[in-house]
C-alpha cells in the first residue's frame, strides 16, 4: 500500500520589542538569569497585564504580510497548565478570535510552485527556559518568559519533508522583512514543532498524527519528518495504529521517540483572560500598520526578474534573507552592474561567509566597496583574478577598491608592448613548449600562460595576453 | 441535567494539581452537580440576541507604549525561592 504523507507546523516567532506582552520588563536576549522580570512575569497574587500596543502592531504586520485576515475585534484567553517554566501557571493566549486567520505563503520546490495555508496566526507570551542539568534537577530562568510570540499554524497543505523545509524559508524570509523578529533559531526566536500523518493514496480523511517537538533546525525538521514518516508507515504496513503522541526528535540518533501522549485542548481549560479587555481594530489602525509593510522577498524576486534580468533562481536566491538582498540593491545602486553583482554576492561572498560562519554585517565589505571593485572589472583595470585578491582585502579591512588596487600595484597590465615583452622573454625560455603547441598539444598553451601570470604577478589582462601570445607563437 | 462523575472529578483535579481522596472525589461529584444544575436555570433565558460578556465595563483597546522598565534584582527574584543555583531556580525535574 502507497501512503500519501500529510504535514503541518506551528511556527513560533518571538518579537523583538523592547518590553514584554503585559509587562513592562525588558525583552532581549542574552541578559543575566532572571534579570529581566518583575512581579508580572512572576504571577504574583493582584498583578495586573497590559498589553503592548507594539506587539499588537507588529503582530499585524506579520499576519498581514502572511495574507492573513485581521479579526477585527480580537480577545485574550487564558490556557491553564503546570510546569516550572511558568510561574503563572496559565499562559496568556489567544483561542477563538486569532488576530489573523486565513492566511497563506508560496513555495517552490524542485521549480514548482505551491500555495501553503495558513490556519491562524496568533499572540501569546513565551515561557521560562529550563535546563535540566541531569542530577534530577532544572534550573528556570524566567528572563524570556512573557516575551511576545506570535503562532504562526500551517494549513495541512504540506506534502513532503522537503516542502516543509521551503515553507520553513519563507516564513523566516518573509517575517525577517517585516522587521518584526530577529528569527534566529539558534537563539529560540524562531521555533517549529510539526504535525505529521500518513493516509492511503485517495482517501479524504487524514491518518492519526503524531507532533514532533525539538527540531532545533530547518534541517532536523526535514530529518525529523523523514524518520517519523518512515516510522509511521512501518507501523501501518505491519497492521499496526498510530498513536495520537508528542515525539522528540533526538539529534544523535536521527530518530523519534516518544515523550507523551498528547494532552487534547479541553485539558487546557481556556477561557477570556478576565484581566485584559478585548482589542478592536478598526481601519485606520489596520491601514497604519499595512502601510509599514516594505516590500516582500516575493515581490523583489519578480522585480529581479523584470527590471535587473536575473534568473528566477537566482533572485530567489539573492531576496530569501534580507539583509543580503538590501546589499545587492545598495551595490547595484552605487553603480554596479547587477549581473556581476549577483554573482559576485551568491559566489565569493556567500563562499566567504559560510566558510567564516559569519553574517555579511560582521564583514567590514560595504555596498561602495563592492560596487567600485565591481566596476574596476567591468573597466578592465583589474582581472577577475586579481579581483578576489581586492575581496579579501575589502571583505576583512573595508576600504575603496581603487586605493587598494593603486597601493598594491595590482592594476591589469593591458599595454600591448608590454605584455609582448613578456610574451616574446617566456617563449624564448620555452622553445619545447612552442614545438609541443605546433604538434597538437593545446595544454601547452596553458603552461606558457601560466609562466607569464607568474612573471606579471597575475596581472597581465587574459584576454589581450591570450591573443598576442597565439600570434608570436604563429609567427616562430 | 447534567451528571457529574467522579472520574471527571479526579480528572480535573488532576489537572490542577489537586490531591483528593475518593471520597471526597464523590463528595465532589455531587456538590459540582448541584451546582451545574443550578448554572443550567439561565438556558431557560432567551439569548439569541446577548453577545456574550467577558467584561461588564464597555472598555477595549487598554494598552501601554513598549517601554522597557529594568527588572527586578535577582535577590528580590529569589526571595520567595525555595532553592536556587548560579542565579536560576531549581526545580525538580520534571520528563514531559
Amino acid at each position: 500500500m502507497n501512503f500519501e504523507t500529510i504535514i503541518g507546523l506551528e511556527v513560533h516567532v518571538e518579537l523583538k520589542t523592547e518590553s514584554k506582552m503585559f509587562s513592562p520588563s525588558p525583552a532581549h536576549f542574552g541578559a543575566e538569569p532572571n534579570t529581566n522580570t518583575n512581579v508580572i512575569d512572576l504571577g504574583y497574587p493582584g498583578v495586573l497585564p497590559v498589553v503592548n500596543k507594539t506587539a499588537v502592531d507588529w503582530a499585524m504586520k506579520a499576519a498581514l504580510a502572511l495574507n492573513c485576515e485581521i479579526t477585527r475585534h480580537t480577545k485574550f484567553d487564558r490556557k491553564n497548565y503546570f510546569y516550572p517554566d511558568n510561574p503563572k501557571a496559565y499562559q496568556i493566549s489567544q483561542f477563538d478570535q486569532p488576530i489573523g486567520e486565513h492566511g497563506w505563503l508560496e513555495i517552490e520546490v524542485n521549480g514548482e510552485k505551491k500555495r501553503i495555508g495558513i490556519t491562524r496566526l496568533h499572540m501569546e507570551e513565551d515561557a521560562g527556559k529550563l535546563t535540566h542539568t541531569g542530577n534530577g534537577h532544572s534550573l528556570v530562568d524566567f528572563n524570556r518568559q512573557g516575551t511576545p510570540l506570535i503562532e504562526i499554524v500551517s494549513e495541512p497543505d504540506i506534502r513532503t519533508p522537503e516542502e516543509a523545509y521551503a515553507y520553513l524559508e519563507k516564513i523566516k524570509s518573509i517575517i525577517q522583512y517585516t522587521g518584526v523578529s530577529d528569527v534566529r533559531m539558534e537563539e529560540g526566536s524562531l521555533r517549529c514543532d510539526a504535525n505529521i500523518s500518513l493516509r492511503p493514496y485517495g482517501r479524504d480523511e487524514f491518518g492519526t498524527k503524531t507532533e514532533l517537538k525539538n527540531l532545533n533546525s530547518f534541517n532536523f525538521v526535514k530529518k525529523g519528518l523523514e524518520h517519523e514518516q518512515i516510522r509511521q508507515e512501518q507501523v501501518l504496513l505491519a497492521g499496526g495504529i498510530i498513536e495520537q503522541e508528542t515525539r522528540r526528535y533526538d539529534e544523535s540518533t536521527g530518530k523519534t521517540l516518544l515523550m507523551r501522549i498528547k494532552e487534547g485542548s479541553d485539558d487546557y481549560r481556556y477561557f477570556p483572560e478576565p484581566d485584559l479587555v478585548d482589542i478592536v481594530i478598526d481601519d485606520a489602525w489596520l491601514e497604519r500598520v499595512r502601510a509599514e509593510i516594505p516590500e516582500l522577498p516575493d515581490a523583489r524576486k519578480a522585480r529581479y526578474v523584470s527590471e535587473l534580468g536575473l534568473s528566477s533562481y537566482d533572485a530567489m536566491v539573492l531576496t530569501l534573507q534580507k539583509p543580503i538582498s538590501d546589499f545587492f540593491e545598495a551595490t547595484v545602486k552605487a553603480g554596479a552592474d547587477a549581473k556581476l553583482t549577483s554573482n559576485w554576492m551568491m559566489g565569493e561572498v556567500s563562499a566567504y561567509l559560510n566558510a567564516q560562519n559569519k553574517e555579511l554585517e560582521d564583514t567590514e565589505l560595504t555596498p561602495e566597496g563592492l560596487a567600485g571593485m565591481i566596476k574596476l572589472i567591468g573597466e578592465g583595470t583589474i582581472s577577475s583574478k586579481i579581483a578576489k585578491k581586492v575581496f579579501k582585502e575589502l571583505i576583512e579591512k573595508g576600504g575603496d577598491a581603487n586605493k587598494i588596487v593603486k597601493a598594491q600595484g595590482l592594476v591589469q597590465i593591458s599595454d600591448e608592448k608590454v605584455l609582448l615583452e613578456y610574451v616574446s622573454n617566456t617563449l624564448d625560455a620555452n622553445p619545447q613548449s612552442i614545438e609541443d603547441y605546433k604538434n597538437g598539444k593545446d595544454r601547452a598553451i596553458g603552461f606558457l600562460v601560466g609562466q607569464i601570470m607568474k612573471a606579471t604577478k597575475g596581472q597581465a589582462n587574459p584576454p589581450l595576453l591570450n591573443k598576442i601570445l597565439l600570434e608570436e607563437i604563429a609567427k616562430r | 441535567m447534567a451528571k457529574i462523575t467522579k472520574e471527571e472529578v479526579i480528572e480535573v483535579a488532576h489537572l490542577a494539581r489537586l490531591a483528593i481522596t475518593d471520597e471526597e472525589a464523590v463528595h465532589f461529584a455531587d456538590q459540582l452537580e448541584a451546582i451545574t444544575n443550578a448554572m443550567e436555570l439561565l438556558n431557560e433565558l432567551d439569548t439569541e440576541n446577548v453577545e456574550p460578556t467577558t467584561h461588564v465595563l464597555p472598555l477595549v483597546n487598554v494598552m501601554r507604549e513598549d517601554k522597557s522598565i529594568e527588572g527586578l534584582p535577582r535577590e528580590m527574584v529569589m526571595k520567595n525561592v525555595k532553592e536556587h543555583e548560579g542565579g536560576q531556580v531549581r526545580v525538580p525535574t520534571i520528563l514531559d
